[in-house]
């Protein structure tokens, strides 16, 4: 992070960004489900040069026990980067921007899961940023609702999550790292395709409305190539010929 | 471990009984480590990197190279810094939150083996005398547990250290500047190397597993390096060994 000398174009005249993809492109992603022998459920993505690892326990015991509710299951999600996850070595210690992010991400993934089902019990969902290359909280909680899925906790969909954002004066999809640094906007939309519900959307940056919906529609349109993946994932674990 | 699960006195007893055969549970000889996977540059972004399997244990370390001031008392030698974490999903009974002794040890243990054996010829590693170092940081993040992270700990960040190119710096105006392009080797003089045992009972075992290490009454970490020296030791436990 941190301001660079260098100047850099994020939109050549061929409409092709700094990256080599068009407008609507987004990054190479794939997504694997489980992985991880000791947590219940477990789900890595590669997005772009992102890579993280998630983890599930649950539904299980809630401690410290005051935090259980009587009337329902609680999600509480960790999101954490590794120390060289990112260019300049970072603490270990949870940063403000990651507690921020671990809210934001378990309020997008809360009206997915059927936490009513299991009341006094919690669902845990460990997020571990190995390498970052922006766009880490989409990439994280696409990846959490697959783990959560591979735990078999009950969901009414999964959330898929891509940014949109603003660089050039164009609306693009899928806001790299150098984009997001240099570029205008960025938007993080996490979106339910089967109930049509947008549960994380933020923005930094300028838009103006119209631009704003136009960045709305872009984002959607690649949470749906996301929530393809997720489907894929699962079924490539559930019945494909990969490991059981 | 930190990770103390309960392991119910009969499968204490069952490892013990199978040791007086002879055998261990997994089916091993008493001098024999589990499988050893290792992948070099796991994390591309970082400086250097390995994820290490052994048996079921799995670490991810990286490492990240800056400039730092040195030490005080060293002002002619570079610093070298080895964490250790256990990620909340490697094992249902981490808990979030600083380390505790535990891992602290592990970390300690961890950094003490490439210390003393100066693996890191660290008097390379010095921009200018007393005033500016080259700091190496090497963060292990274990991904799952079952037993023995010492070992498991240890192969990663020696791979990873192995495998890391380091920038250059140099002075400007008492600042330390990195010159473009260039990538050093990391100045090597040895490879060590740690072997953990256990004892349970009168039995001694290599490379414990998570059942065998929650059964053992003690245990002893030995790093040797490439000429056959022994350059640290570590007794854990609350029993204790004979000399033989």
């Amino acid at each position: 992070m941190g301001g660079r000398d260098t100047e850099i174009v994020l939109l050549d005249e061929n409409g092709i960004r700094c990256d080599g993809r068009k407008v609507d492109e987004p990054r190479r992603i794939m997504i694997k489900a489980g992985g991880l022998k000791n947590a219940d459920g477990s789900a890595y993505i590669e997005f772009g040069d992102n890579k993280i690892l998630v983890g599930v326990f649950g539904p299980r015991d809630v401690h410290p026990k005051h935090m259980s509710n009587t009337d329902t299951g609680i999600l509480r999600v960790r999101y954490h980067m590794e120390p060289f996850s990112v260019t300049e070595r970072k603490n270990p210690a949870p940063s403000r921007r990651e507690i921020e992010i671990s809210k934001v991400i378990k309020e997008a993934l809360e009206p997915a899961i059927m936490l009513d089902k299991f009341p006094r019990t919690a669902v845990d969902v460990y997020i571990e940023v190995l390498q970052a290359d922006g766009g880490t909280r989409c990439a994280a909680l696409s990846a959490a609702s697959v783990a959560l899925a591979d735990a078999g906790i009950p969901m009414r969909d999964m959330v898929a999550a891509c940014a949109a954002g603003k660089a050039a004066d164009t609306i693009i999809l899928d806001v790299n790292n150098e984009e997001d640094q240099a570029g205008q906007a960025d938007m993080p939309i996490g979106y339910m395709p089967s109930t049509d519900k947008i549960t994380l959307l933020q923005l930094d940056g300028v838009l103006t409305p119209e631009e704003f919906k136009k960045c709305v529609e872009t984002g959607i349109k690649g949470c749906k190539i996301v929530y393809e993946l997720q489907k894929k994932a699962l079924t490539d674990k559930y019945f494909g010929n990969g490991e059981k | 471990m930190a990770t103390t699960s309960v392991i119910d006195e009969l499968k204490k007893s069952q490892i013990l009984e199978l040791l007086e055969q002879g055998k261990r549970v997994d089916g091993r000889a008493f001098d024999e480590p589990r499988k050893l996977v290792i992948e070099p540059n796991a994390i591309p972004k970082a400086n250097g990197s390995a994820r290490v399997r052994l048996g079921d244990s799995e670490v991810i370390c990286g490492i990240k190279i800056q400039p730092d001031r040195p030490f005080p008392d060293m002002g002619d030698k570079g610093i070298f810094i080895c964490t250790a974490e256990l990620l909340p999903f490697s094992h249902p009974s981490v808990e979030t939150g600083p380390p505790g002794p535990d891992v602290i040890e592990l970390a300690r243990v961890v950094d003490r083996g490439i210390r003393e054996s100066h693996m890191i010829d660290l008097s390379q590693l010095v921009i200018e005398k007393n005033k500016s170092v080259v700091g190496v940081f090497a963060d292990n993040v274990v991904v799952d547990y079952d037993g023995n992270l010492f070992d498991t700990c240890a192969y990663a960040a020696t791979a990873a250290i192995l495998s890391s190119k380091t920038p250059k710096w140099e002075m400007k105006n008492d600042v330390p500047t990195l010159i473009e392009g260039v990538e050093l080797d990391i100045p090597i003089t040895t490879i060590p190397v740690s072997v953990t045992m256990g004892k349970i009972g009168n039995h001694i075992i290599v490379d414990p597993n998570g059942d065998e290490w929650d059964s053992m009454e003690a245990r002893i970490t030995i790093t040797t390096d490439s000429n056959g020296n022994i350059c640290a030791l570590q007794k854990g436990g609350n029993g204790g060994f004979t000399f033989d």
